[in-house]
């Protein structure tokens, strides 16, 4: 079944601690070549049928008003999946 | 005067919001978040909790719960809305008020008896305030960091929609310090601490009078209630 796939990530100026808990991690992994670390959200949206322009358009209108908090957030992809998201390619 | 008080999934303070308003003089009529009814109530409370698990975002899933159009409506026509802690995180994510609720700055839940000071009382939930009075309300949240653009901010400054504000400490991070705000009409309030865990002698925060004695939270409720009675 294809799936769009949907991106979010925190604004860059807001604190990310689940980002900042896991660049504490790295350091204490002596990774620190890592400087920073942010997490954001994928969504995966499965649809019936083909992937089409009206269906990214919906997509995108659900990014904005349901996934994302664009006061907080920033969608950053909304599309199909890409190919090194795909489990079996990698 | 009948003042609704929405059960959500997740919510916890509701029967605490209830009991406010009984305290306050009003009827308490719980409402579902499931039903298209506002069965006749003259005002709401959102109250506390942490609304389905606070999954996607503290507040967003419930933001679009069947009930909330009603209560948009309603809003925008003037009906007087109180959101508690999560009820304010669900007024944001309805854009019923500007700006955002993030994680406290620190990473930390907190929980506290927290001194405000009240710098608008002309709103449906602060006029039984007085000008710059001093309160203390109890706060317990790990997402209540007020953030809105400088814009927002300036506008709500500027046009006096911060209605309470945190003194002494900020607990998570707020811009401004601030801990609660208004729409432009003043019908709307929401704010991060909870007045109804402060409505009734021997179950609110210590004061110096005694212990658990403050009972500051009750006058959001007489607030709303005599206005409307008022306005009857």
């Amino acid at each position: 079944m294809p799936i769009i796939v949907v991106e979010v990530m925190p604004k860059a100026e807001i604190l990310d601690p689940q980002g900042k808990a896991v660049a504490g991690a790295l350091v204490r992994l002596d990774k620190s070549e890592f400087s920073a670390v942010r997490i954001g959200k994928r969504f995966e949206l499965t649809v019936e049928g083909p992937i089409t322009d009206e269906l990214l358009a919906e997509a995108r209108e659900i990014a904005n008003d349901l996934l994302a908090n664009t006061v907080i957030e920033d969608v950053i992809y909304v599309g199909e999946a890409r190919p090194a998201d795909d489990a079996q390619g990698a | 005067m009948r003042v609704g008080v929405i059960t959500f999934p997740g919510s916890l303070d509701d029967r605490d919001a209830q009991r406010a308003v009984k305290l306050g003089g009003g009827e308490p009529v719980a409402l579902w978040h499931g039903d298209h009814d506002l069965k006749n109530v003259d005002a709401i409370v959102l109250p506390g909790g942490f609304s389905y698990g606070d999954y996607l975002r503290a507040g967003a899933i419930a933001a679009h719960s069947p009930i909330m159009s009603e209560v948009i409506t309603a809003a925008n026509a003037g009906m007087p809305v109180l959101g508690i802690c999560n009820g304010f995180q669900i007024l944001v994510e309805s854009h019923l008020l500007p700006g955002g609720l993030v994680r406290n700055d620190h990473g930390d839940f907190v929980c506290r008896d927290q001194k405000l000071r009240v710098e608008n009382v002309d709103t449906a939930w602060s006029n039984g305030f007085k000008e710059d009075e001093e309160i203390i309300i109890p706060l317990k949240n790990g997402e209540g960091g007020y953030i809105a653009d400088q814009n927002t901010l300036d506008r709500l400054e500027g046009e006096g929609q911060v209605v309470f504000r945190y003194l002494e400490v900020n607990p998570n991070g707020s811009a401004n310090d601030i801990a609660g705000i208004s729409n432009a009409r003043g019908n709307v309030v929401g704010l991060m601490p909870h007045p109804e865990h402060a409505t009734e002698p021997g179950f609110g925060p210590d004061t110096r009078a005694a212990m658990r004695s403050g009972t500051d939270g009750l006058t959001f409720f007489t607030s709303a209630i005599s206005s409307l009675m008022a306005n009857a």
